[in-house]
């Protein structure tokens, strides 16, 4: 049940950041500093997020089948792939090392 | 039909189609993060914008409470915030609009309305990206949260991997030039430095400070890390989006509501 709350709070959040870009003057926001930092931001958290999904498992870090996900979709990305095939890659490289017996 | 022969139509549909078939691979992992049906449906509908959903499930994922979830999906909000106020300014939304628009503002409505350069065009594009990604994403999302509460175990299926492939592919198209690569490389180890102290979820908060305080000493370009997951008129007229994009710009077209009173 809580986890319904918190979700319903960002949801609520998101809106209201979409808002105050419309209803908020300009000028509080044509700060350079402002945008960049919404910029770095989300580059730190994307990154963050990859390596927390890939390496880190409760309070330790783990090389397992993940690490090879990762590789994999790395390789897609430089070949250019769209996105649902870098995310199958992902997926399907996992899968086949751990059917290999890497866990 | 005479819309279709809009280029901002056009690009807007394609890139619904392109983006909107993602929310399969949001609503699998969602499910077997532990969401149920309708909290996933929840955060396609209302939240929507896939960084912030992906971040949500992530966290949740790694075992990272609800509270963690919902700072790690607020933070990555943020740009929303900017997309509003240049959308704001390019299209000058009145009434309803202004709300249903803000619900639609995200990473590929933004690039596909500042792409062009005709005002027309510019609304034409950020309504047909926003309400087809809207309507194909919570559709498709739909689809891959039903397909993946029929998987069985996740793990076999390999769908920690499709998180981690989901997550490097959100941040790929942002790592233009050395700067952002740079501050990726820093809040990746800021992470893995956090993760033995802190409860999980923590680590990726942690980042985001640091990628804030980057952010804040740094001198990069305004727009970086603001590029959409799937780029709508390709490497090319890259160039264009960007300056169209920058809300210093538009000061050229009009008088700024923040000068001369």
């Amino acid at each position: 049940m809580s986890l319904w709350i918190w979700l319903l709070i960002a949801c609520a959040l998101a809106y209201g950041w979409k808002l105050v870009g419309y209803f908020v003057p300009a000028r509080f926001l044509e700060d350079p500093r402002t945008s960049r930092i919404a910029g770095t931001m989300t580059i730190g958290l994307l990154a963050s997020l990859t390596v927390v999904n890939a390496v880190v498992s409760g309070h330790g870090l783990a090389a397992d089948a993940r690490l090879g996900a990762l590789a994999a979709a790395a390789l897609a990305l430089i070949l250019r792939a769209p996105f649902l095939v870098v995310v199958i890659a992902g997926a399907g490289t996992a899968a086949l090392l751990r059917m290999l017996g890497w866990n | 039909m005479k819309l279709l022969a809009s280029p901002a139509v056009r690009v807007g549909i394609s890139i619904s189609i392109a983006t909107g078939l993602y929310g399969v691979s949001f609503g699998a992992l969602a499910v077997t993060a532990g969401l149920n049906f309708w909290q996933t449906m929840a955060l396609s509908l209302l939240l929507f914008s896939g960084g912030s959903q992906f971040a949500f499930i992530g966290v949740v994922a790694g075992g990272g409470s609800g509270i963690a979830a919902m700072s790690a999906a607020t933070l990555l909000g943020m740009r929303n915030g900017i997309y509003g106020m240049q959308l704001n300014a390019l299209l000058r939304p009145t009434g309803w609009r202004k709300y249903v628009g803000a619900q639609l503002t995200i990473d590929e409505s933004t690039a596909t309305s500042t792409g062009q350069t005709d005002p027309d065009e510019q609304r034409r594009g950020f309504w047909t990206a926003g309400a087809g990604v809207y309507v194909l994403w919570n559709l498709f999302t739909a689809v891959g949260a039903l397909a993946g509460s029929g998987l069985g175990d996740p793990k076999q299926w390999g769908l920690d991997g499709a998180a981690v492939a989901a997550f490097l592919a959100l941040l790929w198209p942002r790592l233009k030039g050395r700067e952002p690569i740079a501050i990726a490389v820093v809040c990746a180890v800021a992470t893995v430095a956090a993760v033995p102290f802190v409860p999980a979820g923590i680590p990726i908060l942690v980042a985001a400070l640091v990628a804030a305080l980057m952010g804040w000493f740094s001198h990069g370009r305004r727009d970086e890390g603001l590029e959409p997951d799937i780029e709508p008129y390709g490497a090319h007229q890259r160039q264009d989006a960007t300056e169209a994009r920058r809300p210093g710009r538009q000061r050229t077209e009009g008088p700024d509501p923040g000068e001369g009173v």
